[in-house]
């Protein structure tokens, strides 16, 4: 296992990708610890990632289903419309709050150990990740309480969920490296996660948005990552518009694409501004 | 008015501007370019144990950093021959709220161990660490203790080519120590590794390492046999200074110096100069030496070692000597303090760091976690032997 290393200016990017590779086994580990470290010292534990999409469901249910009175999707419930919307928006919003708190919550490491910093904010969202798949066993639970078979195509998921994490991946490696120079974005990341909830189709559904907003409305990648997760568990939604699903294709893909260019440049520096 | 506050969003939205296009936003730093390391350059050889010795901002932990990979270096090239790991701090990585157990894991992924290595060294460290009883309690309900000899057992059981180590023994008891510096020669001697070790601790380094490395102010003065190095080391600088642009508004101390020279011969010898917008009445100016685990050892100012006929003043200098200090030979530091009869303005802690040698004819080889402080002639009467 002998290697040679050569430490030069500008090494660490040449290195990039075989790094990271090479500390695939740091990333496994510290993504387990921080599921392991997650709920510890809490009474009900892992019941919280339960909980906070099934509140906010039913507050959602209340309000635009029943009091504003917002018609549903096909023949599902309006609970289920929004819990299946809840799922990638949740994983989507926890992701990017954790990623970007999770360099500077790990300075002690960043200042004193060599790693590729990238490992960092990945594995807290796969973190959001594992809170996403209890929150699907939820929405199986809530279906076989509403007696609803979901149609088969629900086993699509998967790809509207890979598409989630490239945007939350992406977003939240650019709020990340941003996050240790500029501790301002400590400040914008929970103002984006309140401000996107309203306009994401998680509430309502996207056809009562008027055409002429349309264009601005799409931008948002979680609007055809969402319309697809409606898609596939909701009898009679429609398929999302090709403009909005290529608009989430390419806006998350191009998040992701300067998420990690934005990181790999910041991250010499890291150690000195953290 | 209101064209500063359109000015001054005027500069928020330009910094923003920038800050979005990756560059440094004007008026954040003030940019000043500063080199920590320049000219460095040296060889180790495989199974060295190399000492890096030199005064708090002469560049050492930068160069452990750069070493280490932690910050990359502006310019300059460096071959290391084999896996590194590096020590810059006992327990990085410890979670507190995770067993012993699943933090030997942890902490060997950090330092760069696979599962499997752990695994097969696992019960020698928890030997090493002799926490058996505790292995399935969370760190945080660890002494201290335990926790370190925990960290530092996982870290000594690392299998790197080359072992970077910054200061992390001058923790635990005497009797730990003893065993981490046993546990570094064995691992430099019979297996063959490069050690290489920071510490202010000169007896350490002298006890550790054959050839030593001496930086000042980010370059590289000499390398050679630790002996050698450590005596220049202490002989370089006559007067060893600190210099401050005072703060026109309140009194400040200025400058504070100490000579070097007579540090060498047991006496010693500082000067504190200050600076007042307005008059003190009198003047209260005090010193403390601190040993090097902080503790302060001695200590006076113008109120307990009453001078006479003071005035006064709002500037000048004061010289104090202690001619034949009562102190081992170690590192010391001094803090030193300025105020007037009712309050205290400034405050300098640990301002200068010296390293004095004793000029009574006292065994100084034990080091003064054994021994203390303080020294004295002591007159033993052994008639009554018999």
């Amino acid at each position: 296992m002998k290697q040679k290393i050569v430490i030069e200016p500008g090494q660490s990017r040449k290195n990039f990708w075989k790094d990271l590779w090479r500390y695939r086994e740091l990333f496994y580990i510290l993504s387990w610890r921080d599921i392991k470290v997650r709920y510890k010292q809490t009474v009900i534990g892992i019941a919280w990632s339960v909980i906070r999409p099934l509140l906010t469901m039913f507050v959602f249910t209340v309000v635009f289903g029943k009091l504003a009175k917002m018609p549903t999707e096909g023949s599902a419930p309006y609970a289920i419309l929004v819990y299946a919307a809840m799922l990638p928006w949740q994983f989507f919003a926890s992701g990017l709050t954790e990623s970007s708190s999770s360099l500077i919550s790990n300075s002690n490491l960043i200042s004193k150990v060599y790693f590729p910093r990238l490992i960092i904010p990945t594995s807290s969202v796969i973190t959001s990740l594992i809170d996403f798949f209890i929150s699907l066993g939820l929405l199986g639970l809530l279906m076989l309480y509403f007696g609803y078979t979901p149609p088969l195509r629900a086993l699509l998921f998967p790809v509207f969920l890979l598409l989630a994490l490239v945007a939350s991946l992406g977003v939240g490696f650019l709020l990340t490296a941003l996050n240790v120079k500029y501790r301002d974005f400590r400040y914008v990341v929970p103002f984006i996660v309140q401000f996107g909830l309203y306009i994401s189709p998680v509430g309502f559904s996207s056809r009562i948005i008027p055409d002429k907003y349309a264009f601005w409305y799409n931008l948002n990648p979680m609007v055809g990552i969402i319309d697809g997760f409606r898609w596939c568990f909701i009898h009679g939604n429609p398929f999302p518009e090709s403009s909005t699903l290529l608009s989430a294709v390419l806006v998350s893909t191009a998040f992701l694409f300067i998420g990690v260019s934005q990181f790999r440049r910041m991250e010499r520096s890291f150690a000195d501004h953290i | 008015m209101r064209d500063v506050i359109a000015d001054r969003a005027q500069g928020i939205v330009r910094s923003i501007g920038q800050i979005l296009q990756g560059k440094q936003p004007m008026g954040m730093d003030t940019l000043e370019e500063f080199f920590a390391l320049k000219e460095v350059n040296f060889d180790v050889n495989r199974g060295d144990r190399v000492g890096i010795i030199g005064r708090n901002g002469a560049g050492k932990s930068t160069l452990l950093k750069v070493l280490s990979r932690i910050t990359e270096p502006t310019s300059g090239r460096i071959e290391l021959d084999g896996r590194v790991s590096s020590l810059l701090e006992v327990g990085t990585g410890f979670h507190p709220e995770l067993t012993g157990r699943e933090n030997i894991f942890l902490n060997g992924a950090i330092l760069g161990m696979n599962r499997r290595e752990v695994k097969a060294k696992f019960d020698e460290i928890v030997d090493f660490a002799e926490i058996e009883y505790f292995l399935d309690t969370p760190v945080k309900r660890y002494s201290s203790g335990m926790y370190v000899k925990l960290a530092f057992a996982v870290a000594a059981h690392l299998d790197p080519e080359i072992l970077i180590v910054d200061e992390v023994l001058a923790v635990g008891d005497t009797e730990f120590q003893k065993k981490c510096l046993g546990k570094m020669e064995d691992v430099s001697s019979a297996e063959g590794r490069t050690v290489l070790f920071v510490s202010h601790n000169l007896e350490m380094i002298s006890r550790l390492c054959s050839e030593s490395i001496l930086l000042d102010h980010g370059r590289l003065i000499e390398q050679g046999p630790t002996h050698q190095i450590i005596s220049n080391y202490l002989e370089r600088g006559k007067l060893f200074r600190f210099e401050k642009v005072g703060d026109p508004s309140r009194p400040t101390i200025s400058a504070v110096c100490i000579d070097q020279e007579l540090l060498g011969s047991g006496d010693i010898d500082f000067k504190i100069e200050f600076d007042s917008p307005f008059e003190l009445n009198p003047p209260n100016i005090g010193f403390v030496i601190n040993n090097k685990l902080g503790h302060p050892v001695l200590g006076a100012n113008c109120r307990t070692h009453q001078p006479q006929n003071l005035c006064a003043a709002s500037q000048g200098a004061v010289r104090l000597v202690i001619p034949n200090a009562p102190l081992h030979t170690d590192t010391y530091s001094l803090s030193v303090f300025l105020g007037d009869s009712s309050q205290d303005y400034d405050l300098l802690e640990n301002i200068l760091t010296f390293d004095f040698v004793t000029a009574l004819p006292v065994n100084n080889y034990l080091g003064t976690e054994i021994i203390g402080n303080t020294n004295g002639l002591i007159k033993w009467d052994f008639s009554e032997l018999t």
